[in-house]
């Protein structure tokens, strides 16, 4: 890693946030289009008080809160590491 | 019975407290305030943490602490939708645009999308987006405060408004960014830690089982509060009031502002982090709230006093914990008020001053003087406006312009922002052009919208069919960009990004 260019740390850096941009359109997407298109579905109680609904909403969040926390564990460790490898 | 609108002592002596405390941090900063890094990035000296906490209390607004869990209470469920569409924006602003900015830019967003092309013409339009964005914001944040302030304290509309200005205008005029970063820190933590303190009274009651509360709402109100509700019908307006939301996040000038106060990129990153947790965290508390005040209080009781449900948590408060609890959870709303008009008027002041007169008007010879002077009059010059703007729109409806200002920031600010910072052959023109179609094109089919046409102007029908024009908006202005810059293509520009990728990750060396 350390002899890369600036070329592939950029490449790679891009990469890695368009793919977790996806990942967190695709999930919140998700969400609202399953509102939009199978109510009755996400009113389903999967234990008393709580709705399969409820659930995925709250799951959207704690999805929102992993890929932050992967990407930072990515960016302190890979992409850190290479900037520091070009800048020497 | 709660003693909401009258004048409560407890919540005045919380109130005078926060003024005093925050007044005191101005003088404090105003000391440390003397060169324009000092007004607009607070020296860069902020921590990770800080600028967490201090991005959170920029963020969340009253609409959203007052707003969300009223919503929660009137239509259970359909809340949810709201809350995580204020959340997701904050992961693309980590994995697209905090580093960039940081190590391109100095006070502005213009600053990243001004680096490469001509300043002039790249400033203006930038202007225009940001300072449309900053003024809905703010007439939705004054007439917001007018209204909660009457309701909470019992003061004059219009007297609320001007205490939020003149006070506000002393935090940023004396204090700049140094002043505003601990007001804001200082509410967050309020906000944070009164939510949480008034979630975990309900809980008690419930043995900490949050589905026994979820079950008890439905026992009283039916199982359709647990359901998705009436609130998204049209799976398109959804989907466009979605990506307004997500992406208008990454285009807000007062949070992009809050970047530059780091050391460097990887505070910014680390900062992010922070920001999302205690955001996503406040997000699940409203939902607990919305539903304690549903089950505890009772959902005629708050519909009765405003039929929004915005007393909710205020109500509860007051339930739970008697008129003191009131009184505080009263002053923390009105301190999230201010910690926002604040962060919305120094971005402002500082698109006026460094994006208009210094690098525009003045061509970039300014001396360090002259730009603390500029930067000066400009928040003087917004917090009149505002006021005047709070005053002039009392009693109308602006559920609207958080919404407009939303799809202006996602349309105008952010695809600019993230071609100049992807794509080597944006050009000058492609990006002006952008920034204004997305401005133009947002203001104009906001106003041809139902939410104008029906809502305010009471027509019979709207000639744009969705409320939030964000799907048709932010294609446009991704697409304006890209077939300018195509057509007209500049090469000495694409070199300069060549040049810049080296800065892009690795900052100013």
């Amino acid at each position: 890693m350390t002899h890369s260019t600036l070329e592939a740390v950029s490449a790679a850096r891009w990469r890695v946030a368009i793919s977790l941009t996806i990942a967190m359109m695709a999930t919140y997407f998700g969400f609202i289009l399953l509102v939009a298109f199978n109510k009755p579905l996400l009113g389903t109680l999967l234990a008393p008080g709580l709705s399969l609904g409820m659930l995925l909403g709250a799951l959207t969040i704690v999805v929102a809160w992993a890929l932050t926390w992967i990407y930072i564990k990515w960016a302190n460790t890979h992409y850190d590491t290479s900037i520091r490898g070009l800048r020497r | 019975m709660t003693s909401l609108g009258e004048p409560n002592v407890t919540a005045i002596t919380f109130f005078v407290l926060f003024i005093a405390l925050s007044l005191g941090i101005t003088v404090w900063a105003s000391r440390r305030t003397r060169t324009a890094d000092h007004f607009y990035a607070a020296g860069r000296s902020v921590t990770a943490l800080q600028n967490g906490l201090a991005l959170a209390g920029d963020y969340m607004s009253a609409a959203s602490f007052l707003g969300i869990a009223g919503l929660v209470t009137v239509s259970g469920f359909d809340g949810l939708i709201y809350s995580t569409g204020w959340l997701v924006g904050w992961p693309i602003v980590m994995f697209l645009i905090a580093e960039p900015l940081r190590n391109l830019g100095r006070y502005t967003f213009a600053d990243v999308v001004a680096t490469r092309l001509r300043q002039t013409p790249v400033r203006i339009a930038a202007a225009i987006g940001s300072l449309a964005v900053i003024a809905f914001y703010l007439i939705a944040q004054m007439v917001g405060a007018g209204n909660l302030i009457r309701l909470l304290f019992g003061l004059p509309y219009e007297a609320a408004v001007v205490i939020v200005g003149v006070v506000m205008l002393a935090y940023v005029l004396f204090g700049g960014m140094i002043a505003t970063t601990w007001v804001q820190i200082v509410k967050a933590v309020l906000l944070l830690g009164g939510a949480t303190l008034l979630a975990g009274l309900v809980l008690a009651r419930f043995g900490f089982n949050p589905l026994a509360l979820f079950d008890r709402a439905s026992a009283m109100y039916g199982a359709g509060v647990l359901a998705p509700g009436r609130l998204v019908t049209d799976p398109i307006d959804a989907i466009s009031l979605g990506l307004a939301l997500m992406l208008g996040t990454a285009g807000l000038p007062h949070i992009l502002m809050r970047f530059y106060t780091v050391r460097d990129a990887k505070t910014a990153r680390t900062s992010v982090g922070y920001a999302t947790a205690f955001i996503g965290f406040f997000y699940l508390l409203t939902f607990v709230l919305g539903f304690g005040a549903m089950v505890i209080v009772g959902r005629d009781a708050i519909t009765k006093i405003d039929a929004g449900g915005n007393m909710a948590a205020p109500l509860l408060a007051a339930a739970l914990g008697g008129p003191r609890f009131l009184g505080f959870i009263a002053a923390v709303a009105f301190a999230t008020i201010l910690a926002v008009v604040a962060g919305l008027t120094l971005s402002g002041a500082a698109t006026l001053s460094h994006d208009l007169w210094v690098n525009v008007f003045r061509g970039a010879h300014a001396d360090d003087r002259e730009q603390l002077r500029v930067a000066r009059v400009a928040t003087v010059v917004l917090a009149a406006v505002s006021i005047v703007l709070g005053i002039a729109f009392k009693g109308q409806n602006v559920a609207y312009m958080v919404g407009l200002a939303f799809a202006i920031a996602a349309s105008a600010n952010f695809p600019a922002l993230v071609l100049s910072i992807f794509w080597r052959r944006l050009t000058t023109a492609g990006a002006q052009i952008s920034m204004i179609v997305g401005t133009a094109s947002t203001v104009v089919l906001i106003y041809l919208s139902p939410a104008i046409q029906i809502d305010i102007l009471h027509h019979a029908s709207a000639s744009f069919p969705l409320r939030n024009p964000g799907i048709v908006t932010i294609p446009l202005s991704f697409v304006v960009a890209i077939a300018v810059s195509l057509l007209r293509p500049v090469a000495s520009e694409e070199r300069r990004f060549m040049e810049l990728e080296r800065q892009l990750h690795m900052g100013v060396e």
